[in-house]
């Protein structure tokens, strides 16, 4: 460290980042403490902070009531379905781009990304269309190729900025000895690449369980996820703030988990590579 | 190097992405266009012939257009600001040696990985309520009388809403950017005796050109369509139906298909206006 700093110095600025990193992250915070509230003292005024009978009873309630674990699934399988079929989809356009490119590389990278740009409300009503002439309204086979497309330019340009970095030469080598161009992709590529598209899939599941307008527009009763299950919390009946946490804690508790490991994809992955 | 068989194979390769991603992009597009030339009322006669450019008349016309014009334009344009100053800010703060920097910067993102519809209802009800929000509980502290937030201030609480799910990306980007300064600048004009505003203004800002202009053109492209957070509060009554919300309205709750499908041709050529910038930014990038 070239600079000295002053233990004074480091006081103040620990002591500022950590009542701002407080403040912003309160919400989820004041949630998660809700959520272990009894209805009565959710709203209680003066508001409680942690000197409450802690009780479960909130999500025994939204357990028992709501088929929590069904909109639990859906999300599950469409995020996760959405985010594997991507990948299989990518792994080969990725490849191709990185260790054979040509002129045109750049502008199908560039265009792919392009298309992540068009606003959903645009195609909102030729979607539902298909949808309804196909049956595939409100199912997950539907909402999982949905989200898989509108999630695969992220996909393929993330995969492609990994494999850029693995050397050509060590394919070539494999060529050399007489790999055949499947079993390049599958023991040579596919094991370096492991990192890559491990984070990948990370960050991907993290966009699909968190999308909401898709999910919201083309879902009803059967394949709805937990943010249609949240949404209908909107039109409340009674004390429900506790239930509210509950579910909502519920709800964002695994992908709070995700995001922390997937800080450092996030900046490369959302900007597309405009931030290093 | 590549071989003819190598770039054949290479091209196959690509075939499903690049199919897949062109027919996403164009059959829903022709099918807008297609529509956005109609009256198609699907629940009031289907489709009732060929009307030109009416749908794109009447909706630019319609008492609706500017007034969710301008909702889109104050929410974008507040939450820019917003998250942009206090990221640049925030940025800087968490550059600084501390103690447990790695746990405050999780605090600080952990919002970016909230699904929207729970911020939304987590704001809506729990702090915002007019009864029971925590910052009725708040005002009333304070003797002041509480605020009805969606309502009296549905614009401030929406922007409020959004740029608490946003300034965690802006916050991590420009950190990210600021790390990439070189410490040594800093330093050498540290020791010239420039005043910490002046390093801030004439070395930091500079280098975080850049890192904010892709900041501002992403989060524009996303907050142009943000949906949920208006579906779940206000429903876009109290002046917060934005444009994107006005085109959903048309197409979906009144099945005003043409309508709804020209304003939808609009939403596209702005979203496209924004990209273009963002996609050449990506492009020199992809160079280097």
């Amino acid at each position: 460290m070239a600079r000295g700093v002053t233990t004074q110095r480091k006081i103040i600025n620990t002591t500022a980042a950590w009542a701002v990193g407080l403040l912003i992250f309160f919400p989820i915070l004041w949630t998660i403490l809700t959520s272990f509230k009894t209805e009565a003292t959710a709203i209680a005024d003066p508001p409680v902070f942690l000197a409450f009978d802690w009780t479960m009873e909130n999500y025994t309630a939204v357990l028992e009531r709501s088929d929590y674990a069904r909109f639990l699934w859906n999300s599950i399988i469409i995020a996760g379905g959405s985010t594997v079929l991507g990948i299989i989809i990518a792994v080969p356009a990725a490849w191709s781009m990185a260790f054979v490119p040509s002129k045109r590389t750049k502008d199908i990278l560039l265009w792919m990304l392009s298309t992540k740009m068009l606003p959903a409300v645009g195609v909102l009503y030729p979607i539902y269309l298909i949808f309804i002439r196909m049956g595939l309204l409100d199912t997950r086979l539907g909402l999982t190729i949905v989200l898989m497309l509108i999630n695969l330019p992220i996909i393929v340009w993330m995969l492609y900025t990994y494999f850029k970095e693995i050397p050509g030469e060590i394919l070539e080598a494999a060529r050399m000895d007489g790999a055949t161009l499947r079993e390049e992709v599958l023991y040579i590529l596919t094991p370096m690449a492991i990192p890559g598209i491990a984070s990948t899939l990370l960050l991907n599941v993290i966009l699909a369980w968190n999308e909401a307008f898709w999910t919201l527009n083309l879902t009803a009763a059967k394949a709805a996820p937990l943010t249609a299950f949240i949404a209908s919390y909107s039109s409340p009946e009674g004390l429900f703030y506790a239930k509210l946490s509950a579910a909502s804690t519920m709800a964002i508790a695994p992908i709070l988990i995700l995001g922390w490991f997937s800080q450092k994809q996030l900046v490369s992955g959302l900007t597309f590579g405009a931030v290093k | 190097m590549a071989t003819q068989h190598s770039r054949s194979a290479a091209r196959f390769m690509m075939a499903p992405a690049v199919v897949l991603l062109l027919g996403w992009m164009l059959v829903p597009l022709i099918m807008t266009l297609f529509f956005s030339f109609k009256k198609y009322l699907p629940l009031r006669g289907g489709d009732l012939g060929w009307v030109g450019f009416d749908n794109y008349v009447r909706f630019v016309t319609s008492s609706a257009f500017w007034p969710s014009v301008l909702a889109t334009l104050l929410i974008v344009g507040g939450v820019l600001i917003i998250t942009v100053v206090l990221g640049v800010l925030l940025a800087v703060l968490l550059n600084q040696p501390m103690w447990g920097q790695g746990v405050v910067r999780i605090l600080v993102i952990a919002p970016f990985f909230v699904m929207p519809t729970v911020s939304a209802l987590v704001w809506k009800n729990m702090f915002m309520d007019p009864v029971n929000g925590l910052f009725a509980h708040i005002w009333k502290f304070f003797g002041a009388q509480p605020v009805e937030w969606l309502s009296e201030a549905s614009m401030t609480s929406i922007i409020m809403i959004v740029s608490w799910q946003w300034l965690p990306f802006a916050t991590l980007i420009l950190l990210t950017a600021i790390q990439s300064l070189d410490g040594e600048q800093l330093e050498a004009s540290e020791m010239d005796g420039a005043p910490p505003l002046a390093r801030f203004g004439y070395i930091i800002l500079p280098h975080l050109g850049r890192a904010i202009t892709v900041v501002v053109l992403i989060q524009t492209i996303f907050l142009l369509s943000i949906f949920a957070e208006i579906f779940v509060t206000t429903q876009g009554s109290f002046g917060t139906r934005t444009l994107t919300y006005l085109i959903y309205q048309r197409v979906l709750e009144s099945q005003n298909v043409g309508l709804g499908s020209a304003g939808g041709v609009y939403a596209i050529i702005l979203a496209n206006i924004v990209a273009i910038f963002l996609m050449r930014i990506v492009g020199k990038n992809l160079d280097a």
